[in-house]
């Protein structure tokens, strides 16, 4: 792409902390409220795309170098893992497990097993949704 | 609450296999062993599955602890059981002929990872207790099976392919549909709990039209009448992936099929299964002029898929014991007999490098174990006794018989004589006659594909001369299927 993108630049600057905060935030705000792994992972995603869109991909994976098909498949061992570790346990398959902690700064902290299941959710999401738009821009 | 971790591991285990894979995507030595280790797990554990269902009755897990109906049950009957380990027989059988023959380029772009998706995906479908899932399942083995057919890539391969997948994705969306108006008409996407609402309230005539409309998704899937699509994109992809797709595909159609006709809309039969019993009667002739009319190996076989569909389709319209009895024992020989001939067909195509009947010859000379192997395999699927299509033929026959179903029973006789006639055909035009090919003409060499070949002659022959062994095994499958309220006690007791 030759085009003069200056505008596109630099409002992707901005816009891309934004929308990685916000995934942050949809993401922990999964566990009671709408949110979670899923959504907070595809609009990481979506952070990411931008910044192929505007910066081109040669520049953007030079400074992210990570395989996103890895990335995907460590999400889903992650979640997998999650699922497992129950059973371990002698309880069902997906059980989830949470606790309350006294932790500094935070104070009394709900800390909750589904988070790293989420993560894990999150991983194969921005893994996939990434490689899919690669994936397609390769082809011509 | 009763709760077997053991339910899961089919479906876990290759997909765990599958995700270490994509990690060591370079190292093909390691793929191969792992994916071999994984499906021979699975084989073991549906085993312990089959006679834990056998000593203690239908199993469940309820994941996550969520109870039924509000979480995900994965269910486990004899039905499913066996159909899991039918399907880690073929699918071990399948890797074993791709090890040599899938070529290193394949093998490095995923193929042993996407073959363990697609397992994962039967597996899953066979277990869940959840329609919704049911749905996620079929997506997780078509999404593998539309990389897997595309493998390779030639001009003609990518057309069919894309047949394939607008099929498929069409319907697809009809199963949502479906789905969105049983939830809406019932309020539950659990079967068993959708078994009983449906008792409660009367199956009226929306709920059968939505029983149409399923059957619709699911005889697309099993190719039962719509099978327009099957015959070319089975006969594009590689032997390894054609035969697996031939042995598994149908079949998760055909269970499906079984699952919502048997467990939920069982109210109406003499109008939703006498539609199945048109469509099997219609299917079988059809496929059965399309096998005795090609010339073409994998066109034949291929049609051969079609007419088994419409046999098995048999047992459950009749509802039975001796008819569903008889579809259990079909089902599980068709999966083992589809993916030997197909492997076989492959092997003869890699061999002389046509696929035309017409320009093949006198195999028999060079080949003598896969000849007879193959005459064989052609012998079991007409149902000569003692090999393992016999009892299934006799079964749905006499079931079909005492329902009154005289002219589908004459059909299925029928469908018998055109697998007979295109398979013999097959054997007299490649087997036998002039040899014209010697060995150094050849195009390729059998080395390392007869062996699984081997083993599903093998597996096909036990099935038919142990068929007693497992008498105890496919009646209870039977009557779990007669039985919906053992289904419903299962998952909510």
């Amino acid at each position: 792409m030759k085009s003069n993108n200056v505008i596109l630049r630099s409002v992707a600057r901005v816009a891309v902390v934004i929308i990685l905060t916000f995934s942050f935030y949809l993401f922990m705000n999964g566990h009671h409220n709408p949110g979670g792994g899923f959504i907070g992972g595809l609009s990481t995603a979506a952070a990411i795309v931008l910044m192929y869109i505007s910066f081109g991909i040669e520049k953007v994976s030079e400074n992210i170098r990570m395989d996103f098909r890895k990335l995907a498949a460590i999400g889903v061992l992650i979640a997998i893992g999650t699922g497992t570790a129950g059973v371990l346990f002698g309880k069902p398959f997906l059980t989830q497990t949470f606790g309350h902690f006294d932790l500094p700064i935070f104070g009394d902290t709900e800390l909750a097993s589904a988070i790293i299941f989420d993560t894990g959710v999150a991983l194969a999401v921005i893994g996939t949704a990434v490689n899919i738009i690669l994936s397609i821009s390769e082809d011509r | 609450m009763s709760m077997n971790n053991l339910l899961i591991t089919p479906v876990v285990i290759p997909l765990f296999t599958g995700m270490v894979l994509i990690l060591f995507q370079r190292n093909i030595r390691l793929q191969r062993v792992l994916s071999l280790v994984a499906l021979l797990v699975t084989s073991v554990i549906s085993v312990l599955l089959m006679n834990q269902i056998r000593s203690g009755g239908i199993q469940t897990l309820q994941l996550g602890g969520w109870e039924a109906p509000f979480g995900i049950s994965f269910v486990g009957d004899m039905f499913s059981a066996m159909l899991l380990l039918a399907t880690s027989v073929v699918s071990i059988c399948c890797l074993l002929y791709a090890f040599p023959s899938i070529g290193r380029k394949q093998e490095k772009l995923y193929f042993y990872p996407l073959f363990l998706f697609l397992v994962t995906g039967v597996n899953g479908s066979f277990l869940t207790g959840d329609l919704f899932n049911l749905y996620v399942f079929f997506e997780v083995f078509l999404v593998a099976s539309y990389v897997l057919i595309t493998m390779g890539g030639d001009k003609r391969q990518l057309g069919e392919s894309l047949k394939y997948i607008f099929t498929n994705i069409i319907s697809s969306a009809f199963f949502l549909m479906g789905i969105a108006y049983l939830y809406s008409i019932t309020g539950t996407l659990n079967l068993a709990h959708l078994s009983i609402r449906i008792a409660e309230v009367g199956q009226d005539g929306l709920i059968t039209t939505v029983a149409f409309l399923f059957l619709i998704v699911f005889a697309l899937k099993a190719g039962l009448l719509l099978y327009y699509w099957l015959p070319g994109s089975y006969s594009v992809p590689p032997t390894a992936i054609a035969a697996i797709f031939a042995a598994l595909l149908t079949k998760v159609g055909i269970y499906a099929i079984f699952r919502m006709f048997t467990l939920i809309f069982y109210h109406e039969p003499q109008i939703t299964h006498l539609l199945i019993g048109i469509l099997a009667a219609i299917t079988m002739v059809l496929g059965g002029l399309g096998a005795i009319g090609y010339w073409d190996l994998r066109k034949i076989l291929t049609f051969n898929v079609v007419i088994s569909v419409g046999f098995i389709m048999a047992g459950l319209v009749s509802l039975t014991p001796e008819g569903i009895t008889g579809s259990i024992y079909y089902l599980v020989h068709d999966m083992l007999i589809k993916a030997l001939v197909f492997l076989v067909g492959g092997t003869i195509i890699h061999i002389t490098g046509t696929s035309n009947l017409k320009e093949i010859s006198g195999l028999i000379r060079h080949h003598p174990r896969l000849g007879w192997m193959f005459f064989i395999a052609a012998l079991s699927m007409v149902g000569i006794p003692p090999l393992s299509g016999f009892l299934g033929k006799v079964f749905i026959t006499q079931g079909s018989f005492e329902a009154g179903y005289y002219w589908l029973g004459g059909i299925g006789l029928l469908a018998s004589l055109f697998i007979l006639y295109s398979m013999i055909k097959i054997f007299m035009n490649a087997f036998w006659g002039e040899t014209t090919l010697s060995v150094e003409e050849e195009k390729g060499t059998t080395k390392g594909l007869l062996l699984p070949i081997a083993l599903l002659t093998i597996a096909s022959l036990t099935l038919g001369i142990g068929a007693e062994g497992i008498a105890d095994y496919v009646s209870q499958a039977a009557e779990e299927l007669l039985n919906p309220n053992l289904y419903i006690h299962a998952v909510f007791d």
